[in-house]
């Protein structure tokens, strides 16, 4: 079973779209209010990095179903100018728009899986999964 | 041709008028107008198309399109209500011209169409404006509320202050809230400031930056900030996230905030049931 949807980034206020979205699936999932405010938060980055360094692009939303768990899967996805170090970009406290630096790292430790691929020039996506406790 | 064609509908409009009618009533069944009382759904029917015919009589005068525009925003109705009526109106006009004037050539069919098109789409226009007009006027007014409402600052009693944000926080709001922060700290010459975040619903890296640069812009002015209000589940992910904020004075709630905030000022708070028993002894022995 495959549940999909998206949302795209384009303004600002769409990052609150993108998060609520989350929520609400990571909600009927079964996920308990800090996981859903961990799956929230780490949606408001992604969507946030988009909007800053790509300006346009899409969080996709996906329930995994596997035979003894299931979870939610994020994908945020762009075809911005992408990213020429991406160990560089996983350390904490690094950042080229003056931010803490936190976002990508935070991501990582906020979610279960953590996947970036990213192409300069071509644009970066990132695979985010949370398993259901 | 388009006075001959004006004279024509001019003169037949009871007749295209009740075969608009009947297609609108028609159109009615299932749409959003059902919760509409048929009496009323009529009734303005008939002065939507009374207000066609006499656009079409008279181009110049917009003022009772404009009044009607407005009865039916104010009525709550969609915008359909009136693009809808006006598509069938230029149909049911159109089928009305071409049944009337039995040899109709191809040349004069698009001619027919032309001159309805200069009738219709003015009303169209026209219409459309009063609504969007009205629509960026509703959203001008919000904008400038939320302003309003996105960082207020409570000067609870002497040197300390309340500001309480709820809501979601972006840049535009961010920036505010630091305004609005130091110009309070000066204005109410406050020592301490207790931001409430219990009613934000994600504190990510952008939230928790802009908090931990006004804290300390606080701090540069010789006042202290404290961070109240942080639920457990933002705690969590604050310290997933990897952010510090140790350097910064945090309670779980305002009101462990507000204490801290009386002892910073050195104040503390002192129950009066007991002398209220004295009050009632000296007021007794005044008697
Ligand atoms: N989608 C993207 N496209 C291009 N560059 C990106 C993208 N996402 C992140 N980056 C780069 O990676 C850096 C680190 O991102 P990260 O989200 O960790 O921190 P940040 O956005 O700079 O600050 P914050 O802590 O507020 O998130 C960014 O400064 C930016 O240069
Ligand atoms: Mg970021």
């Amino acid at each position: 079973m495959e549940i999909k949807s998206c949302v795209k980034i384009r303004k600002e206020w769409d990052i609150v779209s993108a998060r609520q979205m989350g929520r609400e699936m990571a909600k009927e999932l079964g996920f308990g209010t800090v996981d859903q405010a961990r799956i929230a938060t780490a949606i408001s980055e992604l969507a946030r990095n988009i909007y800053l360094y790509a300006e346009d692009g899409q969080i996709d939303y996906e329930v995994i179903t596997e035979v003894n768990r299931r979870g939610i899967k994020i994908t945020a996805h762009d075809n911005g100018p992408g990213i020429e170090d991406l160990g560089r970009v996983m350390e904490d406290g690094y950042s080229t728009s003056g931010g803490l630096g936190a976002g990508l790292p935070g991501v990582k430790r906020l979610m279960n899986h953590f996947d970036l691929q990213s192409e300069p020039g071509k644009g970066t996506t990132v695979t985010a999964i949370k398993w259901v406790r | 041709m388009p006075e001959v064609l004006r004279r024509i509908v001019l003169e037949h409009s009871d007749e295209v008028a009740a075969k608009w009618l009947k297609e609108i009533a028609e159109k009615r069944k299932g749409d959003y107008t059902s919760s509409i009382s048929t009496e009323l759904y009529e009734s303005t029917n008939r002065e939507f198309v009374n207000n066609i015919f006499a656009s079409i009589d008279h181009p110049d005068e917009i003022a009772k399109l404009d009044a009607f525009a407005e009865r039916i925003i104010n009525l709550g109705w969609p915008l359909s209500y009136i693009t809808d009526g006006l598509q069938s109106f230029r149909r049911v006009t159109i089928d009305f011209i071409l049944t009337e004037s039995s040899s109709v050539e191809t040349v004069e069919f698009s001619k027919i169409l032309t001159v309805v098109d200069d009738w219709v789409e003015p009303i169209i226009k026209q219409l459309v404006n009063q609504y969007s007009g009205n629509w960026e006027h509703t959203v001008s007014l919000q904008r400038l509320a939320l302003q309003e409402l996105s960082a207020p600052l409570i000067p609870v009693m002497e040197n300390i202050t309340i500001m309480p944000l709820i809501g979601t926080i972006d840049t535009e709001r961010a920036k505010q809230i630091m305004e609005n922060l130091l110009e309070g700290v000066m204005k109410h010459n406050s020592e301490v400031v207790l931001m409430d975040i219990t009613g934000v619903p994600v504190v990510d890296t952008m939230v928790a930056h802009h908090i931990i640069q006004a804290a300390e812009a606080v701090r540069l002015i010789g006042a202290t900030c404290i961070l109240v209000g942080i639920r457990p589940e933002i705690a969590q992910t604050i310290v997933n996230l990897g952010i510090d904020l140790s350097n910064f004075p945090t309670k779980s709630s305002l009101r462990k905030g507000f204490q801290s905030a009386l002892e910073i000022t050195n104040r503390e708070i002192v129950n009066l049931d007991n002398s209220t028993n004295d009050m009632t002894d000296i007021l007794d022995s005044l008697k």
